[in-house]
């Protein structure tokens, strides 16, 4: 009793410290009050379990999850390169490459736009992921299916805002390239490609997501025994929850990382952008 | 309908690509096989023995529309094996989780746009969240709550609802800040209280917002649902996996196919819905 009691105050009294931050003028409150939410979640989530009792193979505490972490480095390292090193940057990469690619052509032909375009716009609402046990008996349980789900996951979006990307330039800007008797492929490189990387970015920025989701869930359908999805899988079949909090721990971290990181590129390359000026 | 002629094209392309590429992978058991009986078989003949393999790698399109109308069309729609019934399966546990996730959604969006404590606690995790893969949650979420004693239906709508959730309460936080200050202003100058602001300002500028976050989070339920459904015995996530177990490929495709068809009718679904509503209240849908 005395644990949930606890958590409960420090939970109201965290809640009444960011209700002062919030309306303060302190510089750090943008961090600052996220931060401190978060911490009190944990305290209260810690409380809860410890106070009601609650099974570990329902809710471990936030406490055995931290354990499950620190105690399994090596094998949570080894689950980290095989599913985003190896299958979620590679598919990444190339499913990227390609729709780049592929919109680049489509943009040269209005037949292939009319086309293709309401067929990928379609596409990308599907559920993809679906594909990952065609990829698993096709490529094997190693990292290549996951690889080729994530590179159909990620062409689609990619393709669409490409596309939208390139239309973006003005009219009056592509004028300007033609009474400089540009030539095709200098109107794209020194207007219309920095001219559509807000978009392409944007489709990157999705992409990412979908990296992981597919790395992840095409491990469900089959895998080596290493691997995010495969532990994840592994572990809830023994009931090893706080193994499975620690996965997700990592899959967040990942996925954070990834975005920011795609994040950062983006700030460096269109640092022109009226998103980017603060 | 100027667009008709090209994606009939691009989709005839695409199946005469897709019979190529069966006859290319599936041309290896054709020969192998051949090679065991001792016998050679020449072109035409590998190329009519791809088509109807009762395990191919790649099942030819007119195998799957097989398939297809064989599980949905030729079976009972309440046998096991039909795939009438997974879809049904599925689908009722991602429109279930889909309307919970917005209603939770909604009201969330509202309390972070009048708390501001709660704008800035939350609306960061909200939109972290957006970059994490959530539904690595699935498998664990479906077995803690069948351990509670939920049944498999409830399980699979709470995967979907917390895949809705994050996406609506992003974007409904942006519709309801959507009006400009001139047009709160003007509220005010009427000495309208919050709560008219709310139902006659707020709340009608954010319906378009809603529909778009909708459209993305109900393909995103139904993901979630599908890959609940990989350790539950009915719904297309059941039948995908098993399908992969057994090796069943044509049967995988039909189940893609029904699962593509739903999808596109729940993002349609949601058009129309948006389409209706705007027009009713008089805005441009």
């Amino acid at each position: 009793m005395i644990w949930i009691a606890g958590s409960v105050l420090v939970w109201l009294a965290a809640w009444r410290l960011n209700v002062g931050l919030s309306h303060s003028k302190l510089a750090q409150r943008g961090i600052l009050v996220p931060v401190i939410f978060g911490l009190a979640v944990l305290i209260l989530w810690q409380g809860v379990v410890r106070g009601a009792e609650v099974s570990r193979v329902i809710l471990p505490a936030p406490s055995e999850i931290g354990a499950a972490i620190a105690g399994n480095l090596p094998l949570l390292w080894a689950d980290f390169v095989q599913t985003v090193l190896k299958g979620a940057v590679s598919g990444f990469v190339i499913g990227c490459i390609a729709g780049f690619c592929a919109a680049i052509i489509m943009d040269r032909s209005a037949f292939l736009q009319a086309g293709f375009m309401p067929v990928a716009k379609f596409i990308s609402a599907m559920p993809i992921v679906g594909i990952a046990p065609i990829m698993v008996m096709w490529f094997g349980f190693g990292w290549q299916s996951k690889a080729a789900v994530i590179v159909v996951m990620v062409f689609f979006p990619v393709l669409v805002n490409t596309v939208a990307g390139l239309a973006a330039a003005d009219r009056m800007q592509r004028d300007l390239m033609a009474t400089f008797s540009a030539t095709y492929a200098q109107t794209l490189i020194k207007l219309r490609l920095p001219a559509a990387m807000p978009f392409v970015f944007n489709g990157l920025k999705i992409a990412t997501t979908l990296a992981l989701i597919g790395a992840i869930v095409a491990e469900f359908f089959g895998s080596p025994t290493v691997g995010m999805g495969f532990r994840i899988t592994a572990e809830v079949g023994r009931l090893g929850l706080d193994m499975v909090w620690a996965e997700i721990a990592v899959a967040a971290l990942a996925g954070s990382a990834f975005y920011g990181l795609v994040a950062l590129v983006e700030a460096r390359v269109t640092f022109w952008h009226p998103s980017q000026r603060t | 309908m100027k667009s008709f002629g090209p994606v009939a094209a691009v989709l005839l392309v695409i199946i005469g690509l897709w019979y190529a590429a069966s006859v290319w992978l599936n041309s290896q058991w054709v020969y192998d096989s051949a090679a065991r009986d001792g016998v050679q078989v020449g072109f035409a003949d590998m190329v009519r023995a791809t088509m109807d393999q009762p395990r191919p790698v790649l099942p030819a399109p007119h195998q799957v529309a097989a398939e297809f109308s064989r599980m949905v069309f030729e079976t009972r729609v309440t046998s096991p094996r039909s795939l009438v019934f997974h879809a049904w399966v599925t689908l009722s546990g991602t429109l279930m989780g889909f309307v919970l996730g917005t209603l939770m959604g909604v009201i969330l969006a509202v309390g972070i746009v009048y708390n501001r404590a709660m704008d800035m606690s939350v609306m960061p995790w909200a939109i972290a969240s957006q970059m994490v893969p959530i539904v690595a949650l699935a498998p664990m979420l479906s077995v803690v709550l069948s351990q509670l004693g939920a049944g498999p239906g409830v399980s699979k709508a709470f995967v979907a609802s917390y895949l809705t959730f994050f996406p609506v309460v992003v974007g409904m936080v942006k519709g309801l800040r959507s009006p400009d200050p001139m047009q709160l202003d003007l509220l005010r100058t009427y000495s309208a209280g919050a709560s008219a602001a709310f139902w006659k300002l707020r709340l009608p500028s954010s319906v378009k917002f809603l529909f778009t976050s909708a459209k993305v989070a109900i393909a995103a339920a139904l993901v979630g649902t599908i890959v609940a459904e990989l350790n539950q015995p009915t719904g297309l996530g059941a039948r995908l996996l098993s399908g992969s177990y057994n090796g069943q490929t044509a049967m995988i495709w039909a189940t893609l196919f029904v699962a593509a068809a739903m999808a596109g009718a729940l993002v349609l679904m949601i058009e129309v819905a948006e389409r209706i509503t705007l027009r009713r209240m008089g805005q441009q849908a």
